[in-house]
């Protein structure tokens, strides 16, 4: 198992503020509005140095994404942001018409998502919204890893032509990867080469994937793990190649197994090479209150559930 | 011929074009698009800058956003005679492989059409930040937004009714068609709408009640002077005052022709009493 180390833990939406005050630097078309949540979403960096190219929206999600969708009509490039919850489910209509299917070339970038939201509960923490948004036609959904991913994330996307879905959370984890990795819209990140099982995880996922690695490479299983930072366009190639090694699958991450990371792997295997798989996934439930932490152990996300996973997909093979 | 009596052909020819559009699908909006009809034709023909070139960059021009998207066919039609794109393609309205959905899109392509509508509120949020777009860009142009009076129910409006008044949005005018009408019945049966000049005076907004919305004069001058009203730090809405159905005297004035077809018959009494002027497509 290749060794992972990390000098700090951070949260990912630091990393989308700082990728948006990089971008607000170098890229004068690219805008910012902001239902009401300035300080969570950490863009003060951004507004201070362009406050000419921020949208303070108030707390009207609804009227962002059509604000959004007019800006992009004289050629800016809006970022807006809220919680995921707020990104998504509340304003579904809103993105479809106004964005997705008038191919809009809005980014909308949704901070706090998941159970790691934490105290707040449920009401907050959606676990629906990669579903959600993966349904939309020519909507790209990205969900980085790390802080150092995420803002390398935010970079990238300005200079995607078309709506994305950029999916980060609240927590402080471990930034791992390369501070200078190329971040490629709908390329795996090939975190192990391994023989046993593929383990293909998204977000805070990944840092529990290469944790479970190292666990299972004490027993003896060799994992080959992805990064699948980009849910859709999914990067087909990588997971059809590295289950043609290992002959099963363990997906993870942090969101419904209805609608998710997973559902979209097992399509692909449908398709291509039916497999043996197991989801780490919350099991179509609501959130609640708690830190991130309990959370994650409470609904099974985690280095131990995959490892327990890989265990059961492995009697499959 | 003088402009006017132009205007007026103009206007009686996209009368035309709503109807036959809407028979031959046995489908689409009749009755709102009638009673919008001068509106968009002054819109299009005297009031808005317009490139030449039809490009749709959105930059160096005026802009046009139909939030209540099912009246279509007055879009449609009042967009081919201003030159978006040919007339003979009204032809193809609601067809299957057409330009021209059922409600207007970006997606096919068309010319003249800058985002999706039909579901409805979402129009004015859209107007406010290509007006805010326009700002950054230093292009004094004016943004127009359309919505129906009965789409003020959908909570998004006020929404962007706060928004474009709290921020200044003063190169911007949003009418709305005030007709009383709305699928199930009247507004004031449906869900009344209140006094919406003081609601939206309320919000901060310059509010001109246009009384005579059909009356195509009568429009031109009110959007002139509601032109007149941009630039002095308050977004801009128009009352317009019509008459669901205009045009057509069996239409007029009931919401019973808000999505309805007519049959052959009813076809030859609304041709009959909008005579060809310019030549049917």
């Amino acid at each position: 198992m290749k060794k992972y180390t990390y000098t700090e833990k951070i949260d990912t939406r630091s990393g989308f503020g700082a990728g948006m005050t990089e971008l607000g630097r170098t890229n004068p078309n690219v805008v910012a509005l902001c239902a009401d949540l300035v300080g969570s979403l950490k863009i003060a960096d951004f507004i201070k140095e362009n406050p000419e190219r921020f949208f303070q929206i108030g707390i009207a999600e609804a009227n962002m994404m059509g604000i959004a969708a007019g800006l992009t009509i004289g050629g800016k490039i809006p970022f807006t942001g809220t919680f995921a919850n707020f990104s998504t489910g509340r304003v579904y209509d809103q993105i479809r018409q106004s964005i997705a299917y008038s191919n809009k070339n809005v980014k909308i970038c949704a901070s706090h998502a998941g159970l790691t939201l934490g105290e707040d509960g449920a009401t907050h923490q959606i676990l629906e919204d990669i579903g959600l948004m993966k349904m939309l036609p020519g909507m790209t959904v990205i969900n980085p890893c790390d802080f150092n991913q995420t803002k390398a994330a935010t970079i990238a996307i300005a200079e995607h032509q078309g709506p994305v879905y950029l999916r980060f959370g609240r927590p402080a984890v471990p930034n791992f990867t390369p501070a200078d990795q190329k971040f490629e819209i709908g390329k795996a990140v090939k975190i192990n080469d391994g023989t046993d099982v593929t383990i293909i995880a998204t977000g805070h996922l990944v840092w529990e994937s290469i944790l479970a690695g190292e666990e299972l490479a004490k027993q003896g299983i060799s994992a080959d793990i992805l990064d699948i930072h980009t849910i859709k366009p999914l990067d087909q190639e990588a997971i059809l190649e590295s289950v043609a090694k290992t002959g099963c699958v363990v997906t993870a991450e942090e969101h419904n197994y209805l609608g998710g990371l997973g559902e979209s792997v097992a399509r692909v295997l449908a398709e291509n090479n039916p497999t043996p798989q197991e989801f780490v996934a919350t099991q179509d439930t609501f959130g609640e209150s708690g830190t991130p932490a309990q959370l994650m152990d409470k609904y099974g996300l985690n280095s131990e559930a995959i490892v327990k996973a890989v265990t059961k997909v492995l009697k499959r093979k | 011929m003088s402009d006017t009596q132009k205007l007026q052909d103009l206007t009686t020819q996209v009368r035309r074009d709503i109807v036959r559009m809407v028979h031959k699908v046995n489908s689409g909006h009749p009755g709102g698009s009638l009673g919008c009809t001068e509106f968009l034709v002054a819109l299009y023909n005297e009031i808005m800058e317009i490139k030449d070139d039809f490009t749709m960059d959105g930059i160096g021009e005026d802009l046009f956003f139909l939030s209540n998207g099912h009246i279509s066919p007055v879009f449609y039609s009042v967009l081919a005679r201003r030159g978006y794109f040919p007339v003979k393609e009204l032809d193809t309205f609601r067809l299957l492989n057409s330009r021209l959905q059922g409600h207007p899109t970006t997606h096919e392509g068309l010319p003249g059409i800058r985002v999706a509508s039909g579901s409805l509120g979402q129009g004015m949020s859209v107007a406010i930040g290509a007006a805010q777009a326009k700002k950054l860009n230093n292009d004094n142009h004016i943004i127009y937004s359309l919505h129906g009076d009965g789409e003020l129910q959908e909570g998004q409006n006020w929404e962007a009714i706060m928004y474009a008044a709290g921020n200044n949005v003063d190169n911007l005018i949003s009418t709305i068609d005030y007709n009383g009408q709305q699928i199930d019945g009247a507004t004031k049966d449906v869900l009344p709408l209140g006094d919406l000049k003081a609601k939206f005076e309320a919000f901060g907004w310059d509010v001109l009640d246009l009384h005579h919305g059909n009356d195509l004069d009568a429009v031109i001058k009110g959007l002139k002077e509601a032109k007149s009203r941009t630039g002095k730090g308050k977004p801009v809405c128009i009352l317009l005052h019509t008459v669901m159905g205009n045009g057509v005297d069996f239409m007029m004035g009931t919401h019973a022709w808000h999505g309805k077809a007519p049959n052959d018959e009813q076809l030859e009494k609304a041709l009959a009493q909008n005579p060809e002027t310019l030549g049917d497509y």
